[in-house]
């Protein structure tokens, strides 16, 4: 799941300055599942919002909408209609979707109200850690399902540096496993070590231009 | 020879080599770098200048490794992989070499978080080990890393580090294998104050025929106070500070802490001097080379050994 934390209030509010009619929009999606930007969070930051503005003696008409997804054009039908009422859309989705609202809607001001965090898994409720950076060249086949790329501070691929403690935790952070620290032992474990042995090289960065994906059984369709 | 070095020469000589370290300004001033220089100039083999060390923004190290050679000392250019990307990297080889610079140590780096621009962007493209197999194919195959040929292609004597110390222990000697295989000629390790542990480290690179490969340098820093001691046993991470040491500094006595840690520095040498596998020291007296003389003398290993050209080749 993508992982997203809402912006400090006052940022947002700066965002708004000069505007008097906006469309808080929420995000059904992984958003709302990390508790930033579903139905709850858009009524909070609506609420909030207003008894800010009312507090400064500034006029703000905030109307709420939350869809299914902000991230796919099928979602999106009935909100072409509603966001002509509005100066500006404020949008508690990830990155994603605050850009696949502006390009809908491109003469309008879109403010994205999080910061997309990572992508990640739930500890507990309101508890989650990033585990994937979409690095789109997956190496855990060989890592013991533990991603050096993510969870190694310096995204080493040949194994721990001399920085690891003698408790096993990262150089940068006494409270945080080193990765390889982890690997190593997971890999010993699995008496599958020699996966480790060998030296790895240099990889090919496939993630510096924007990426994108078809599916082998859409190819004929998209592709000319 | 790889590299026409003199670091090389006096390793394939089979003398006990000695290097030290110098770390450059953080200004313009080559008078700092000529100063440092001054206290290591015929005290050893060869000189390392670091790299941003501990990610602080200093004089270049290339650059500084220029003046040292101005000032007769060999000089161990050390990269880390923390601030340069893949062209960064080999292009600053190119010119290091083109210039006569003759090692380099490939280094991951501290990461930036320790350092004084703690939120900069760190970028890792290749890592320490992928780092030694680029200047190797450099040097022997005369590649690039993208595959093109060089013209020209650079001569140097290929360094890596190694911590002994760091966790998992069992996993250090594998992790020396992989420097190894990947093209390192010589090694230089963290500053060693667990000589037992150390001992463990080196017979297993023995046990697994490593040693017969790769030239060893044992790391060692003279402890100036009990005050470093403390630091360093408590907040370098990967570094293994026995107890005992440390009781030893204490019983020195008031002033004479600085005395009784270069004598432990060179018990350490002597030791060094009779372990197999161990082919010479890396003293880093870190902002204390002006005793390096005094250290090199104390620990036996004056006159440095000159290696007329040609006579180090098996």
């Amino acid at each position: 799941m993508i992982v997203a934390e809402q912006k400090p209030i006052e940022e947002i509010m700066k965002m708004l300055h000069g505007f008097t009619k906006v469309l808080n929009l929420g995000c059904g999606g992984c958003t709302s599942i990390c508790l930033a930007g579903g139905q709850k969070e858009v009524d909070t930051l609506s609420h909030d919002l207003r008894q800010k503005y009312a507090d400064t003696g500034a006029a703000i008409e905030i109307g709420e909408h939350t869809i299914e997804r902000q991230c796919n054009a099928d979602f999106f039908f009935h909100l072409d209609d509603l966001v002509k009422e509005y100066q500006a859309v404020i949008s508690m989705a990830c990155g994603a979707g605050v850009q696949f609202v502006a390009d809908r809607y491109p003469a309008l001001p879109i403010f994205p109200a999080l910061n997309t965090t990572f992508v990640g898994v739930d500890l507990d409720v309101g508890w989650y850690e990033e585990n994937c950076r979409t690095c789109g060249d997956c190496v855990l086949g060989d890592t013991a399902g533990i991603c050096p790329v993510t969870r190694c501070a310096k995204s080493l691929f040949n194994g721990p540096c001399g920085g690891t403690r003698l408790n096993g935790s990262c150089e940068v952070d006494k409270e945080l496993p080193c990765a390889w620290y982890e690997i190593h032992q997971r890999l010993k474990s699995q008496d599958r070590l020699e996966l480790i042995t060998k030296v790895r090289p240099a990889r090919e960065w496939v993630n510096q231009t924007r990426r994108t994906v078809i599916q082998a059984p859409y190819r004929d369709r998209y592709q000319k | 020879m790889k590299s026409g070095g003199n670091l090389e020469a006096v390793l394939n000589a089979g003398e006990f080599a000695i290097t030290g370290e110098l770390g450059p300004p953080r200004g313009t001033s080559i008078e700092a770098v000529r100063e440092k220089a001054a206290h290591l100039k015929g005290m050893v083999d060869a000189v390392n200048i670091t790299d941003n060390q501990t990610a602080v923004v200093r004089m270049a190290s290339w650059a500084t490794s220029l003046i040292v050679i101005e000032e007769g000392l060999e000089p161990n250019y050390q990269m880390v992989c923390r601030d340069r990307n893949r062209l960064a990297m080999q292009a600053d080889i190119l010119g290091a070499s083109a210039l006569g610079i003759r090692n380099i140590l490939c280094l991951s780096g501290d990461h930036q978080q320790f350092g004084d621009h703690p939120r900069s962007k760190g970028v890792f493209d290749i890592d320490s080990i992928q780092l030694v197999n680029m200047v190797k194919n450099m040097r022997d195959e005369g590649k690039f890393l993208g595959g093109d040929d060089i013209d020209g292609p650079p001569k140097l004597f290929i360094g890596a580090a190694a911590n002994p110390f760091g966790e998992p222990f069992e996993w250090r000697v594998h992790r020396l294998a992989k420097k190894l295989a990947a093209g390192a000629d010589f090694v230089q390790t963290q500053c060693i104050y667990n000589m037992k542990k150390f001992r463990q480290w080196i017979d297993e690179a023995n046990d697994m025929g490593l040693t017969e490969k790769i030239h060893i340098l044992a790391g060692v820093t003279p402890f100036k106070s009990i005050g470093m001691a403390r630091y360093m046993k408590n907040n370098v991470p990967g570094m293994d500070v026995p107890e005992d040491m440390i009781k030893r500094l204490k019983g020195a006595g008031k002033g004479k802490v600085a005395t009784e840690g270069i004598k432990i520095a060179c018990e350490q040498i002597e030791e060094f001097k009779e372990m197999k596998g161990v082919a010479g020291v890396h003293l880093m007296a870190i902002e204390w080379e002006h005793r390096v003389p005094q250290i090199v003398e104390q620990a036996k290993m004056l006159p440095r050994p000159v290696i007329t050209p040609g006579s180090g080749e098996a």
